[in-house]
């Protein structure tokens, strides 16, 4: 599948930012006032950036209001009315935080649970597709649920909590490359795609077309799958490994909690886009690739 | 609304001949024709007069081998469009309600005054039915030409879908898959019509009709013939059995 830049930085971002904001509702770290506001201040941005950078890349922008419409039956329908009740949830939780020093419990329980379910509906819009077998998997949702909340505990100066979450999330990633390399196209073929296979193998002759086109720029992207052992591995070191080492380790400072920080975003910047440039569509089998 | 009728009593659809399709790509010509200028923005180019144009075409023709274990192998051209499937997942991932399948006749449309363009049902399509117009951002796909086969202004054998009409070898067939008795659930039955990726499980109403096995030349040959001559060239073949 195609590693849309702005797909990539918005699962990224809007995952870390929600993941922030359920730890903060859940009173960790137990902060109030100015401090309370930078820490929200930050999940927010985070979050908020993420929506903005998905809603960039789609083609026709105007129409975005109308993806509320569906949740009965679209996991992207979901996802918007989520991160927007969710958003607000919180916004209740920060102001008696931040203005009146009052911690609504109830109030922030409910709130930590719908930025998990908003995360969760992210992962879901991967996971329901049948025709990318890599994501079509039980992985999919622990994985951003894990990313969220490890890379969340990051933010939240949680070392403990972060180390062990993004340990987890290290051992379920690899487990999870390993069983994607093994489902392949899940026993779809350019024979069952053709319906030929009775007559013998099936290779393409000729394509339908001799320029590029949409199907194949979104659809068909090999570019970049010769290194994903290597990105796999700078994945796991910079994503999980080193940021779980500084955190148990080390003395905790700003400085190791900003290495840390940095690390586990190129870390998870690198294995979000492998998530998309090592997926592969059946429907690419229609073109022989 | 993007949730899919239980069921739909007409299932509207193609069959498509692969033992008869010669390749030609005229009904790919003449759907992008019919489509750029009816229902809907029309089907954009990019660089049409440039070195590297590429566009939004509803129904392409790829050309497969197949290739036995032994013997020829097999030219196979197959035009693909949408398949109008029954349990359509490029409908139900729809957030904005733009995609739907048709109670009526079970036909699935994009209605492009919802669409935002995101591409969600692109990716859900196992068969790479669906194409982002990009000059205009919207979702295009194959409407089964809902605007000509209903369409009481135009003569009655216009009444079928662009490619249908056009198909100069008679590849392509037009009716409701839904009704045992129709033209098209017979030709179906008798000729052991096929759905495409049958594991993804959506249920396509579009038909396959495989290709007939080639004959094998030892098979095929005729029987080389023995005869003996009469008349002049019984005369003549003994003439020169002389020389
Ligand atoms: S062929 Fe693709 S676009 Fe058409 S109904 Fe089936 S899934 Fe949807
Ligand atoms: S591209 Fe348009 S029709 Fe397709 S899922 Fe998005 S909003 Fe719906």
């Amino acid at each position: 599948m195609h590693p849309a830049p702005s797909v990539i930085l918005f699962s990224t971002l809007s995952g870390l930012g929600f993941g922030l904001l359920a730890w903060l509702c859940l009173g960790l770290p137990p902060v109030t006032g100015q401090v309370a506001f930078v820490f929200f201040f930050i999940g927010y941005a985070l979050a908020v950036g993420g929506l903005l950078a998905s809603v960039l890349h789609l083609a026709n922008p105007k129409n975005a209001v109308k993806a509320f419409s569906q949740w009965r039956s679209s996991w992207l329908s979901r996802e918007g009315i989520s991160a927007i009740v969710a958003l607000l949830v919180v916004a209740v939780f920060a102001i008696g935080v931040i203005f009146f020093g009052v911690r609504l419990r109830a109030v922030g329980a409910v709130a930590a649970l719908l930025c998990l379910w908003t995360v969760f509906t992210t992962a879901m819009i991967y996971t329901q597709l049948k025709t990318v077998p890599r994501w079509n998997s039980w992985t999919t949702p622990p994985i951003f649920l894990l990313h969220a909340l490890g890379g969340g505990a990051l933010l939240a100066g949680q070392p403990r909590l972060a180390a062990i979450l993004l340990i987890v999330l290290g051992f379920l990633m690899a487990w999870a490359w390993i069983k994607g390399d093994e489902k392949g196209r899940a026993g779809s073929t350019m024979e069952s795609a053709t319906g030929l296979g009775a007559i013998g193998k099936v290779r393409q002759l000729e394509a339908p077309h001799t320029g590029e086109n949409y199907l194949l720029r979104e659809m068909a992207y090999r570019v970049g799958r010769k290194h994903a052992l290597k990105l796999r591995v700078i994945t796991l070191v910079l994503g999980y490994a080193l940021p779980a080492a500084l955190m148990l380790l080390v003395p905790v400072s700003h400085l190791t909690a900003v290495i840390a920080i940095a690390a586990h975003l190129a870390g998870v910047l690198a294995g979000r886009w492998l998530f998309f440039a090592e997926a592969e569509h059946v429907q690419a089998l229609y073109y022989g690739r | 609304m993007t949730t899919l009728p239980e069921s739909t009593e007409t299932k509207l659809g193609l069959v498509i001949d692969l033992d008869t399709c010669v390749g030609c790509h005229a009904c790919v010509v003449s759907c992008k024709e019919w489509n750029t200028s009816n229902y809907g923005a029309p089907l954009s180019d990019i660089d049409p007069y440039g070195a590297e144009p590429e566009g939004t075409f509803l129904n392409r023709v790829h050309s497969y081998e197949a290739m036995p274990e032994t013997g020829c192998s097999q030219t196979v051209h197959f035009p693909k469009s949408c398949l109008h499937c029954e349990d359509a997942p490029c409908v139900t991932v729809c957030p904005t309600g733009a995609s739907y399948k048709r109670e009526e006749d079970g036909i699935v449309l994009v209605n492009e005054a919802d669409c935002m363009g995101c591409g969600l049902c692109a990716w859900a399509c196992p068969y790479g039915a669906r194409e982002l117009d990009m000059l205009s951002g919207v979702m295009k796909k194959c409407t089964l030409c809902v605007d000509r086969i209903y369409n009481e202004n135009i003569p009655e054998e216009d009444r079928v879908p662009s490619c249908v009409r056009t198909c100069p070898a008679g590849a392509r067939h037009f009716g409701d898959l839904g009704d045992p008795e129709s033209d098209v659930s017979k030709l179906v039955a008798e000729r052991g019509g096929m759905d495409l990726m049958p594991e993804q499980g959506t249920k396509p109403v579009n038909k396959y009709l495989p290709p007939r096995l080639k004959d094998r030349p030892s098979e095929a040959a005729l029987e080389p013939r023995h005869e003996d001559p009469s008349g002049l060239f019984a005369w003549l073949d003994k003439a020169l059995e002389k020389i």
